[in-house]
């Protein structure tokens, strides 16, 4: 299930780059700084998982790519989408580039259908509005290929929303989404919302697609087996920024960055034997603590993680990672300027049992 | 259950229906509307201080039974008996006046799914936690509040007074829960029954939450009935599970055996869905097809059988087998395929129910139907549906379909496991032949 | 997850809107604060009483007009116009408020028994409130005042219990409405799960949640409850000039005057009758849009990126 297509000895081409980008919301208590100088990329026809606790960015990150934010948010940095810079490209062309080279795969399936509207005017009205002058029996032929391929048969094709399961719903939203082959989506959490069986069959059904769609695509969701079972690679979020990315595998077997190590530690796994958790909650993201912003949780934390922020760096397993602890423990060359004053654990205040997200 | 343990709640037969509203014009015609059979035959024992893990996709009925617990589901069929105290008489939960139900309310309490949504936006944390001793008379003024503030404490929500006078939406999804546990536990109550109390929240809440109710097992001596859809929680946190689709059970049984060696094919799929973080652990599995059908038409003979991939031929097929079975060739073959076939069978809308039992496809050109058949057969030959065909020929009209007479599984001692396992499927009932049926 | 910030105090978050809205609404609560001026201090504003005709025993000159004595005249009932005007705002704001109070009591928990027990009770009460909701409002209220000045006479009271039967059904469609959806939440079913018997759940989990919608109906059914008072009062059928001052009714009068060319009489009870209503208007709206969730819309404030600081 992991093989990924096409040659891994080549290096494919990187659809999506995202270069010290910067997503913050305007709020009374001042600025909210969702996703703060976040770099990264995606290659064509691979899948990025994005994981993290609840309000560290995902979300925001994800509509930030596709410029779907609220009134009031702002971005910078950079972002290059096949070679074009987003950033500075007029909202109407952006609006044109949605939906037919940027998707989007939203949690609830049936607020996206019009439940008037049969599947294949749905289809109709979707491929129509971004490329003119298709003959209806194009329409239907490119429809059901990708009905198809979501395992969806032909004999549903006129039938409404609302005769579907949810799960079905779902899948005809990722058809949807899919038949006007985009080159990136962003999907948020899109098997949240579905029962155990549907959401393990439509996770194989997304990591099984690259290979006809070479899509890429960035899935953002809560429950980490779907990552290692779906994604090739996985950004870890906290307060905003991408604490470590790298090799799915890689990132599970061997998490480096204290925080990737904690959440994996305290997801129920079918082998738990004891229970782990994180103390405390992650921060209020109008005023993010200083230097590494996991230190008042951190079980690692140093006095340095408090006042300086640690530096990405690139272990030789390929991730990057940033993490004091990191640092010292792969013999990283930032870390030999340490003092054993820096090193020393730092001692914080007791955190309360129900300081929680 | 152990047999050690005397049982607390004593659930048999039990049903619960609920009449769904039809249309506006059949309710006006009086015509007879269709019952979801959210409980269909449930029996189950509830041990004295031990956690009972009810598990299974939606719509199974795992609501429905922790609700009749209380009494707030109303029971169609069949009894829930409920023995509080040791010395106390069993008192039969269905049979009970609305005043005696809001008294058993005292010794069973609830927790449940959505933290956001099961406190009264408007009533702080402290009354609403204090609420179920106002409401039975049970404590007030000072009382009430030590009594509140030692729930709050024992539920980690301290100091006290950072929390009692909040409102929910100024708490995280955690901290609700938290509230909502010390409201469940305010009046020491015998029974909690959880239901999906850690699904809606962060994944990094759940460990803490879940610890929470251990180590108010331990300290409070609770019993609980645990609901959730996910496996990996109930391994770690139950004693015994029971396995649920469709409102029945179809296997329950010590955790650690239903673990070792699961043998409904639905607790297998189960297992087989719960993905696993870590990469060594990554399996290529078989997932069952299919969702979970509308329970107001559920299929015959075994409910499982429409997904199940061991099915065979005693587990009750029937005309929509083959419409879906059609649907999935028409998904996997091309379209050409499937516009001339569609001309044969007119969109599925010819394949029915024979007179005299098997199915029947209604066509003016019989051999084209049967030509589809053998395509269908051939394109994937080890379908489970194929097993229940016994054979088909082409009469005047249509192709008339044998199929092998449907049965019931019923719950039963599974063979092995010293007889604490019960199982509903046709493979483990030694009574049933299992020589497949050979198609023509 | 988001912390969400305690609601605002409505007041505050009146204020707090913008724009066009925020004079709306300012002007609305201006107009309507000079009525209820009028009305509180009546006795010592206006120089006579609202039934009074002679003062000394020297009788006021009929449809007189402006003077020192009479501010904007006498009308043809030889009453003072300013007198009456001023009495009338109190009479007004009674009647207005008697029957908003008096159709929330009434129609607020026969909605939330109703909603709550459901069965044959909620399907007659429905029935007989969408009967009266159909029904063209003033018509009713005739009806009613027919019915009641017969047992009670003309008063304020029998005009504040005609225009209450029209409002009932309104804050009984909601609550009932409301509360059908309320209880299938969860919170309602854990009260039953603590052992709740149903008074109590109506009155401590149902309540607070349903009648968050009645300050908003009742603001906006001000104003109409205004025009359907001075209706029935132009029909001769509310208040009588002797019971209450009342515009309506000193409007009708005097429109045969407005044809011999005398203006005043009609003009200011109807000037007063618009300002009142425009007002009551404005608050209602300005109300609804910032308690009605569904209108309000969130404050914007744009964010400004700060400079990266180097790490
Ligand atoms: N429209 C908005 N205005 C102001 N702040 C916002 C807005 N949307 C989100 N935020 C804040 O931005 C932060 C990140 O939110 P985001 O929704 O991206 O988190 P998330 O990681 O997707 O969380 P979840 O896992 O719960 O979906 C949070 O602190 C949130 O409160
Ligand atoms: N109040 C109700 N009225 C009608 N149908 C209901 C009601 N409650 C539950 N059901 C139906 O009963 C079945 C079982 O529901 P439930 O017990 O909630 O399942 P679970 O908790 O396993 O998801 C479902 O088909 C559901 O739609
Ligand atoms: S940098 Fe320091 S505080 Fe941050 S995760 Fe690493 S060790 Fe913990
Ligand atoms: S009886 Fe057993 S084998 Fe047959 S369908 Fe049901 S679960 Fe599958
Ligand atoms: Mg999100
Ligand atoms: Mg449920």
């Amino acid at each position: 299930m992991t093989s990924v297509p096409g040659d891994p000895s080549q290096p494919r081409e990187v659809v999506l780059e995202a270069e010290d980008l910067r997503v913050w919301y305007g709020t009374e208590r001042g600025p909210v700084r969702a996703v703060d100088r976040v770099s990264f990329d995606v290659r064509r026809g691979e899948i990025l998982g994005l994981v993290g606790e609840s309000g560290c960015g995902k979300s925001t990150l994800g509509r930030g790519l596709l410029g779907l934010l609220p009134d009031g948010a702002a971005r910078d940095g950079a972002l290059r989408f096949e070679g074009q810079d987003m950033l500075s490209m007029r909202p109407r062309d952006q609006y044109a580039m949605r939906g037919a080279r940027l998707g989007m795969i939203f949690q609830e399936p049936l607020t996206r259908l019009n439940p008037l509207m049969r599947v294949s005017d749905h289809f109709t009205e979707t491929l129509r509005a971004h490329e003119q002058g298709l003959s209806g029996a194009e329409v239907e032929r490119r429809s059901l290929e990708a009905l198809r391929v979501m395992g969806i048969p032909p004999t549903r094709y006129r039938a409404y929303p609302h005769e579907f399961s949810g799960g079905m719903r779902q899948r005809i939203m990722i058809a949807l989404t899919l038949v006007l082959r985009p080159a990136f989506v962003v999907a948020d959490e899109p098997t949240t919302a579905l029962d155990v069986l549907v959401e393990a069959q439509i996770v194989r059904t997304l990591h099984d697609l690259r290979a006809t769609y070479e899509t890429a695509m960035l899935l953002i969701t809560h429950n980490l087996g779907i990552v290692a079972e779906a994604c090739d690679r996985v950004a870890v979020m906290y307060a905003g920024r991408i604490v470590e990315i790298g090799e799915a595998r890689e990132v599970f077997a061997r998490p480096r960055h204290s925080y990737t190590r904690e959440l994996l530690r305290s997801t129920i796994t079918l082998s738990t034997e004891g229970l782990e958790f994180i103390g405390g909650s992650p921060p209020d993201l109008s005023e993010p603590p200083p230097g590494c912003s996991f230190h008042p949780r951190c079980p690692d934390a140093m006095q340095i993680c408090a006042t300086r922020a640690p530096r990405a760096r690139i272990t030789d397993a390929g991730s990057r990672v940033s993490c004091w602890a990191a640092d010292i423990a792969d013999g990283a060359p930032v870390a030999a300027d340490l003092s054993a004053e820096d090193r020393s654990p730092l001692t914080t205040e007791e955190v309360l049992v129900a300081d929680e997200a | 259950m152990r047999p050690d343990q005397d049982p607390v709640i004593e659930v048999e037969d039990l049903a619960v229906h609920y009449r769904l509203q039809g249309g506006a014009l059949a309710r006006l015609l009086g015509l007879e509307t269709r019952t979801v059979k959210a409980l269909d035959g449930v029996s189950l024992q509830l041990g004295r201080g031990e956690v009972l893990g009810v598990v299974g996709e939606s719509g199974s009925g795992k609501s429905t039974l922790g609700r009749a617990m209380l009494g707030l589901a109303p029971a169609t069929a069949g009894s829930i008996r409920y023995r509080g105290h040791d010395d106390a008489e069993a008192q039969l939960v269905s049979a009970m006046s609305p005043r005696a139900l809001r008294g058993l309310r005292t010794d069973v309490q609830m927790v449940f799914q959505d933290p956001g949504a099961a406190l009264n936006p408007s009533m702080t944390i402290e009354r609403a936690v204090g609420d179920p001793l106002v409401v039975h008379g049970l404590a007030s003024g000072a009382e009430l509040r030590r009594r509140v503030h030692e729930a709050l404490e024992r539920v980690g929500l301290s100091p006290v007074e950072r929390f009692a006078s909040k409102l929910p939406a100024d708490l995280s999804g955690g901290q609700k829960q938290r509230a909502v546990i010390a409201r469940a536990i305010i009046m020491g109550p015998q029974v909690l029954v959880a239901d999906e109390p850690i699904s809606m929240l962060d994944m990094s809440v759940r460990a803490k939450i879940l610890q929470l109710m251990l180590d108010l097992k331990s300290d409070l001596g609770l019993t609980y009935l645990y609901i959730t859809h996910d496996l990996a929680s109930a391994k770690y946190f139950c004693d015994r599970i029971a396995i649920m689709y469709l409102g029945r059970v179809v296997e329950i049984g010590p955790t650690a055996e239903i673990f070792a060696a699961p043998r409904h094919p639905y607790t297998q799929a189960l297992l087989a869905a719960v993905p696993d973080p870590d990469p060594t652990r990554m399996l290529p599995r078989d997932l069952p097809r299919g969702e979970v059908p509308d329970a107001a038409e559920p299929p015959s003979g075994c409910a499982f059988h429409p997904r199940c991939p061991a099915a065979f031929a005693p587990c009750g097929w029937e005309a929509r087998d083959l419409r879906d079975q059609l649907e999935r060739y028409w998904a996997g073959s091309g379209l050409a395929d499937y516009e001339s076939d569609a001309r044969v069978v007119g969109d599925l809308g010819a394949v029915g129910t024979h007179r005299d039992g098997g199915l029947r496809i209604s066509t003016r050109d019989p051999d084209a139907a049967a030509a589809l058949l053998d395509r269908a057969r051939a394109a994937d030959v080890t379908d489970p549906f194929w097993r229940g065909v016994t054979g088909w020929r082409t009469e005047s009209d249509g192709v008339r379909i044998d199929l092998a007479p449907g049965q019931e599984p019923r719950l039963r001692v599974a063979p092995g496991g010293e007889g604490r396992v019960e199982v509903a499927c046709h493979l483990h009932d030694p009574s049933v032949s299992h020589a497949d049926t050979p198609g023509p | 997850m988001a912390r969400r910030v305690r609601t605002p105090r409505v007041f505050q978050t009146i204020w707090n809107t913008q724009g066009l809205a925020r004079y709306l609404f300012l002007t609305g609560v201006l107009i309507t604060g000079v009525f209820v001026v009028f009305a509180l201090l009546a006795p010592w504003i206006a120089p006579y009483d609202f039934a009074q005709r002679s003062v000394d025993g020297v009788r006021f000159p009929k449809l007189a007009g402006a003077s020192g004595e009479h501010l904007l005249g006498t009308n043809d009932q030889f009453y003072d116009i300013f007198s009456r005007v001023i009495w009338g705002a109190r009479t007004a704001l009674l009647v207005v408020g008697l029957s908003i109070l008096l159709s929330a009591v009434v129609g607020v928990p026969l909605g939330i028994v109703s909603g709550y027990t459901g069965g044959w009770f909620d399907r007659i009460t429905v029935f007989l409130m969408d009967a009266l909701y159909s029904f063209p409002s003033l018509l009713l209220a005739i009806v009613f005042s027919f019915l009641l000045r017969n047992a009670i006479g003309g008063g304020i009271l029998a005009a504040a219990l005609s225009l209450t039967a029209i409002y009932i059904p309104q804050y009984f469609r909601v609550v009932r409405n409301t509360t059908v959806a309320a209880r299938e939440a969860t919170y309602v079913e854990a009260a039953r799960a603590i052992g709740a018997p149903p008074v109590t759940v109506m009155r401590k989990y149902v309540f607070g949640n349903v009648v968050q919608s009645v300050p908003v109906i009742g603001t906006l059914n001000a104003a109409d409850a205004l025009g359907t008072l001075a209706a029935l009062g132009f029909l001769g059928l509310g208040i009588q000039p002797t019971e209450a001052s009342e515009w309506g009714y000193d409007l009708s009068r005097a429109l045969d005057d407005v044809s011999a060319g005398v203006f005043a009489p009609a003009f200011w009870p109807g000037l007063a009758i618009i300002a009142l209503i425009t007002g009551l208007t404005l608050v209602g709206e300005g109300l609804n849009e910032t308690l009605n969730p569904a209108l309000r819309r969130r404050r914007l404030r744009p964010v400004v990126l700060t400079p990266r600081e180097e790490a």
